[in-house]
C-alpha cells in the first residue's frame, strides 16, 4: 500500500517529485491514485474471503452465533466505532489541510488520526484480554462452559478472532504509514502541489474504517 | 491541478451523520432490544457510502475510481452469491431412498 | 530467413543489458526489463526443479507396482511438481517475463508506473520461492498443489504450513505484478495509443491482471484460514469442529479457476502478437479478441464449482457452474476462430515462434473442448480425478501456455538479448516438444476414460503401455525442453547481432534498438495506425 507511491519521494522541491517514468505531476497523482483504489479493491476480496466463512456458518449455525454474540462487549466495540469514525474525521481534515497548504494543521491532524488509531488498539486490546480471561480464545485457551453448542460457538469465535485479527493487523499498519507520513509532513515536504502520499494514505485508512463499520455489527449486533 | 476540496463543514456534517447512525444501530440492539441482520447490515451500508462518497472523495472522482468501487462490491457478491447458492440448496437435494442413514451434515 | 534482410547498424551503444555490470546494477534495478530478465532466471530455475519432480513421478508410473518409491513419496512428488510448476513458474511465467519487458514497450512508456514494486514482486517471488524449497528440503508436502481440507489442516504430516506461507506470498508478488499492468496500462499509453490500438498481448495482460486483483487476494486469505487451522487446532473447515471442508474448496476454486485463465491469457497474448506477424496479415477480428479476453475474465469467475461436482456440492449448484461453464468457453473458442481466419489467406511462413504459436492453437483446442466434457456433470461423474483431468489441464497449461511461453521467448529473444538464436535447432526443439508432449499427454486422456485414477503410485497391468508411452513421450519433451536453454545462452556468446526487427513485425517495441535503451525509446513515440497494420504495407509493395 504505502510501496504504491515510493516511487515518487526522493526530493523536497515541487517539480522534481515526477519520478522519471511519468511525464507530468498530473500523470503521476493519478497514477498513484488509481494504484492505491486497486490495492484497496484486492483488500476487499482479501477480507471477502472471511465474510464468506462467516455468511456460510451464520446460516448453518444461527443459534449458536446468537449465544456468541452475546458474549461480545457492546459498549466497547460501540465506542471503539467512534474512535474510528473520528480517525477517519481528523484523516480526511488532514487531507484537506494538505489541499490547502496548511502545514501545521496537517501535521496535527496525522498526529491525531494516529492517537485514535491507537485507541482503538488499546480498547481492541482490552477486549482480547477479557476473552482470554473468559477461556473464549479457540486454540490457545478455550473451555466453553456456558452450555451446549460449543463446537459450533468455537467457529464464531475463530472467525471474530480471524476477522478482527485481520482488522487490527491493518490498524498496525495504519499507524505505521500515519507515523512515517507525520515524520516527512514535519519535514514539510507536503504542497498543495504534491500531497498523493497523504491521500492515498488517507484512502488507505478510511478503508480500513469501512471494514470496521461492517465487523461491528457482524460481531457484536446480532 | 484542480481538485475538489471541500469544506470543513461539510466534513463535520458526515462525521455527525456518521455518529448518528452508529447510535441508531446500538440503539436498536440495545434499547428496542432487536437482533435484526437487515436493519444492522443496513444502516452499516449507509455508513460505508458516506465514507466512500465523502471521506474518499468519489463522489468528486473520475469513472475509473468509480468503476474500482463498483467492481469491488460486483466481485464480493459474486463470491458471496455464488458459495450461498450452495448452501442454500443443499437442502433441495431429492431424498433417494435410504439416503438420510447416510447423510453426515444437514 | 527474413531476419537477416535488415540492415544492421541499428544497435544503440547504451543499453538496458550494458547499463551497469555489477550484482548490485541488477538486484536493485528498477528497469522492467531487467526485472524482466531476473524473473526469467528465477523462472526457469523452477521450470527446472518442477520439471525434476514431474520426471520422478513419470519414472515411478513406468511399471504397474509401486516399486520406485514408496506412496508417501510419490504424492510428495507430484505435490511439489504442481505446486511448484502453478505457484512459481505458470503464473508468473509470461506476465512476469514477457509481460514486464513489453508492456511498457507496447504502450511506449519509459517504465512501469511503479517501478520499485515491480522490484518489490520480484523479491516477494523470491522469498515465497525460498519457502517453497525450505519445504522441499524439510521433507516436501503431499496435500496435492490444492491444499484440500481437513487433509492439509489435520492430517498431513508433511510441511503444509511452510509451503502454504510459499503460495501465499508469491501471490502477492502477482497482485503488485497486476496492479503496475492495469496503472500502466490506464495512465501510460503514448500520444495517440487508444484503446482500440493495443497490441492484443496488452488487452490479454490487462484481462489477467484484473484476475490477479480480484482473484489472489481471496486464495491468500484461504491459505491464512487453513494455516491458522492447522497450527492452532481450530475449525474453520474442519467437519469434526463443526466446519465445512467443501467451504475450503469454494474459496480456493474462486481463486484457482480464475487463476487458471491468469495461466493462460498472458498466453494467447503472445499468439495473437505471433500469428499476425507470420501470417502478415491484419488480425482478423480486433476487437472480437480483446473483448473476449475481458469476457474470458470475467465469466471465469462464475463457474469455479466445477470442480466440486462430486465434493458434495448441492446438484442445483452443480448444474448452474455446468451451464456457465459451458458459456465460458465461447470467448475461447472465438479466439481461436479468429487466428485461424488470421492465417487463412495470409503469407505464412514456419519460423520458430509460429510452429509454436500453431501447436498452441491445435493443442489449447484440445484441452478447451475436453475442458466442455469435464463440465459435463454426467460425464464428470466418472472422469473427475481420473487421468482424464491430469491430461485435460496438461493440454492446456503445457500445451497452451508453455507453448505460448517458448514461442514469445523466441519471438523476443532478439529484442530482449539483441542475439539471434540458431534458428534451425529452434525448429528441431520446437518438433520435439510438439511430438514429446502429444505423445506424454494423449495416452493420458485414454487412461484417464480407462478409468485411471489421478495422485496413486501404482496401477493394474492393463494400463501399463499407455504408462509407457507417456513416460517414453516425457524423455523426448525433456529434450525438447533442454536445447532451447543451450542455443539460448550460446546465443548470448556467439549469436548473430540481432536487428532492431528481424521478424518486420508491427509494435512500438519493434521500433526501437535491440536491446532497448534503458529509457526504452530514444524519442517519446506517437502512435499514428492500428496494430497489426500488415496487409495494407504488404500489398503495396507486392503491386
Ligand atoms: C475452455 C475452457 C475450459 C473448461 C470448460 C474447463 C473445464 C474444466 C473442468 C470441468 C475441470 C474439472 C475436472 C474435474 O476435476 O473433474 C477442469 C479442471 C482443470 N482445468 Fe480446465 N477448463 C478449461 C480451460 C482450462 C485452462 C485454460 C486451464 C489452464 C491453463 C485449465 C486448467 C485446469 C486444471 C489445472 C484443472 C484441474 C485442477 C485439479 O483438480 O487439480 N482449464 N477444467
Ligand atoms: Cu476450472
Amino acid at each position: 500500500m504505502s510501496d504504491a507511491h515510493v516511487g515518487t519521494l526522493e526530493h523536497t522541491h515541487d517539480e522534481e517529485h515526477v519520478a522519471h517514468q511519468f511525464d507530468n505531476a498530473q500523470q503521476q497523482y493519478e497514477s498513484g491514485n488509481l494504484g492505491m483504489w486497486l490495492f484497496l479493491l484486492t483488500e476487499v476480496m482479501f477480507f471477502g474471503g472471511m465474510f464468506g466463512a462467516y455468511a456460510v456458518y451464520r446460516t448453518w449455525y444461527p443459534d449458536a452465533f446468537e449465544i456468541a454474540s452475546r458474549t461480545t462487549n457492546i459498549p466497547l466495540g460501540a465506542m471503539n466505532t467512534l474512535v474510528l469514525i473520528v480517525s477517519s474525521l481528523t484523516m480526511a481534515l488532514g487531507v484537506q489541510s494538505a489541499q490547502l497548504g496548511k502545514r501545521k494543521r496537517l501535521a496535527w491532524m496525522i498526529a491525531l488520526t494516529m492517537f485514535f488509531g491507537l485507541v482503538f488498539l488499546g480498547v481492541k486490546a482490552a477486549e482480547y484480554s477479557e476473552k482470554w480471561h473468559h477461556q473464549h480464545v479457540p486454540g490457545l485457551n478455550w473451555n466453553w462452559t456456558e452450555g451446549e453448542g460449543g463446537r459450533e460457538v468455537q467457529i464464531l469465535f475463530c472467525l471474530y478472532f480471524a476477522m478482527t485479527g485481520m482488522h487490527a493487523m491493518h490498524m498496525v499498519v495504519g499507524v505505521g504509514i500515519m507515523t512515517w507520513l507525520l515524520i516527512t509532513a514535519l519535514k514539510g515536504r507536503y504542497s498543495p502541489a504534491y500531497y498523493n502520499p497523504v491521500e492515498i494514505s488517507g484512502l488507505y485508512w478510511h478503508f480500513v474504517d469501512i471494514v470496521w463499520i461492517f465487523l461491528f455489527p457482524l460481531l457484536y449486533l446480532i | 491541478m484542480q481538485h475538489h476540496i471541500a469544506p470543513t463543514r461539510m466534513y463535520i456534517g458526515v462525521f455527525l451523520a456518521l455518529a448518528v447512525f452508529t447510535a441508531l444501530t446500538v440503539f436498536v440492539r440495545l434499547g428496542l432490544e432487536i437482533r435484526s441482520f437487515t436493519i444492522a447490515i443496513s444502516i452499516a451500508v449507509v455508513k460505508a457510502t458516506l465514507v466512500i462518497l465523502y471521506f474518499m472523495h468519489v463522489k468528486w472522482s473520475g469513472v475509473l475510481t468509480k468503476m474500482a468501487v463498483v467492481l469491488a462490491v460486483v466481485f464480493l457478491g459474486i463470491l458471496l452469491l455464488l458459495t450461498l447458492t450452495d448452501y442454500g440448496s443443499r437442502s433441495w437435494q431429492p431424498k433417494i431412498p435410504g439416503w438420510e442413514k447416510h447423510q453426515v451434515v444437514q | 530467413m527474413s531476419a537477416l534482410t535488415e540492415p544492421r547498424h541499428y544497435t544503440s551503444e547504451l543499453n538496458y543489458l550494458n547499463n551497469g555490470w555489477t550484482l548490485k546494477s541488477w538486484l536493485l534495478t528498477k528497469d522492467h526489463k531487467r526485472i524482466a530478465m531476473l524473473y526469467l532466471i528465477s523462472i526457469t530455475v523452477f521450470f527446472a526443479l518442477g520439471g525434476l519432480f514431474a520426471a520422478a513421478v513419470r519414472l515411478e508410473l513406468l511399471t504397474p507396482p509401486g516399486d520406485l518409491m514408496d506412496a508417501e513419496t510419490y504424492n510428495k512428488m507430484f505435490t511439489m511438481h504442481g505446486v511448484i510448476m502453478i505457484f512459481f513458474f505458470l503464473i508468473p511465467s509470461v506476465p512476469a517475463t514477457l509481460g514486464n519487458f513489453l508492456v511498457p514497450m507496447m504502450v511506449g512508456a519509459k517504465d512501469l508506473a511503479f517501478p520499485r514494486v515491480n522490484l518489490l514482486s520480484w523479491y516477494l517471488y523470491v522469498l515465497g520461492g525460498i519457502f517453497a524449497i525450505y519445504a522441499a528440503v524439510q521433507g516436501g508436502v503431499d496435500t496435492g498443489w490444492t491444499f484440500y481440507t481437513p487433509y492439509s489442516s489435520t492430517y498431513s504430516n508433511t510441511a503444509v504450513i511452510v509451503t502454504a506461507m510459499g503460495a501465499f506470498v508469491a501471490g502477492f508478488s502477482s497482485i503488485l505484478t497486476g496492479l503496475n499492468f492495469i496503472v500502466t496500462v490506464h495512465k501510460m499509453r503514448a500520444p495517440g495509443l487508444t484503446w482500440g490500438r493495443l497490441p492484443l498481448f496488452v488487452w490479454a495482460h490487462y484481462a489477467t491482471s484484473l484476475i490477479q486483483l480480484l482473484g489472489t487476494p481471496v486464495v491468500a486469505i484461504t491459505l491464512v484460514l487453513m494455516m491458522l487451522e492447522r497450527g492452532l487446532r481450530i475449525g474453520f473447515f474442519d467437519p469434526a469442529l463443526g466446519g465445512d471442508p467443501v467451504l475450503f474448496q469454494h474459496l480456493f476454486w474462486f481463486y484457482s479457476h480464475p487463476a487458471v485463465y491468469i495461466m493462460i491469457l498472458p498466453g494467447m497474448g503472445v499468439i495473437s502478437e505471433i500469428v499476425t506477424c507470420f501470417s502478415r496479415k491484419h488480425v482478423f477480428g480486433y476487437p472480437f479478441i480483446a473483448g473476449s479476453s475481458l469476457a474470458i475474465a470475467i465469466l471465469g469467475f462464475f463457474v469455479w464449482g466445477h470442480h466440486m461436482f462430486v465434493a458434495g456440492q448441492s446438484t442445483y449448484a452443480s448444474m448452474v457452474f455446468s451451464l456457465i461453464t459451458f458459456f465460458v468457453a465461447a470467448p475461447s473458442a472465438v479466439k481461436v476462430f479468429n487466428w485461424t481466419a488470421t492465417m487463412y489467406k495470409g503469407s505464412v511462413s514456419y519460423a520458430t515462434p509460429m510452429l509454436y504459436a500453431m501447436g498452441f492453437i491445435g493443442l489449447f483446442t484440445i484441452g478447451g473442448v475436453t475442458g466442455v466434457m469435464l463440465a459435463t456433470t454426467a460425464l464428470d461423474l466418472h472422469l473427475h480425478d481420473t487421468y482424464f483431468v491430469v491430461a485435460h489441464f496438461h493440454y492446456v497449461m503445457v500445451g497452451g501456455m508453455v507453448m505460448a511461453f517458448m514461442g514469445g521467448l523466441h519471438f523476443w529473444w532478439p529484442k530482449m538479448t539483441g542475439r539471434m538464436y540458431h534458428e534451425i535447432w529452434a525448429r528441431i526443439s520446437a518438433g520435439l516438444v510438439f511430438i514429446g508432449f502429444n505423445l506424454t499427454f494423449f495416452p493420458q486422456f485414454i487412461l484417464g476414460y480407462m478409468g485411471m485414477p489421478r495422485r496413486y503410485h501404482a496401477y493394474p497391468e492393463e494400463f501399463v503401455v499407455l504408462n509407457v508411452m507417456s513416460t517414453a513421450g516425457s524423455s523426448v519433451l525433456g529434450v525438447g525442453y533442454l536445447l532451447p536453454a543451450i542455443y539460448f545462452i550460446y546465443s548470448l556468446y556467439r549469436g548473430e547481432q540481432a536487428p532492431p526487427n528481424p521478424f518486420r513485425a508491427k509494435g512500438l517495441e519493434w521500433e526501437t534498438p535491440s536491446p532497448p535503451p534503458t529509457e526504452n525509446f530514444l524519442t517519446t513515440p506517437v502512435v499514428t495506425e492500428d496494430a497489426y497494420a500488415y496487409a495494407e504495407k504488404e500489398v503495396k509493395a507486392l503491386v
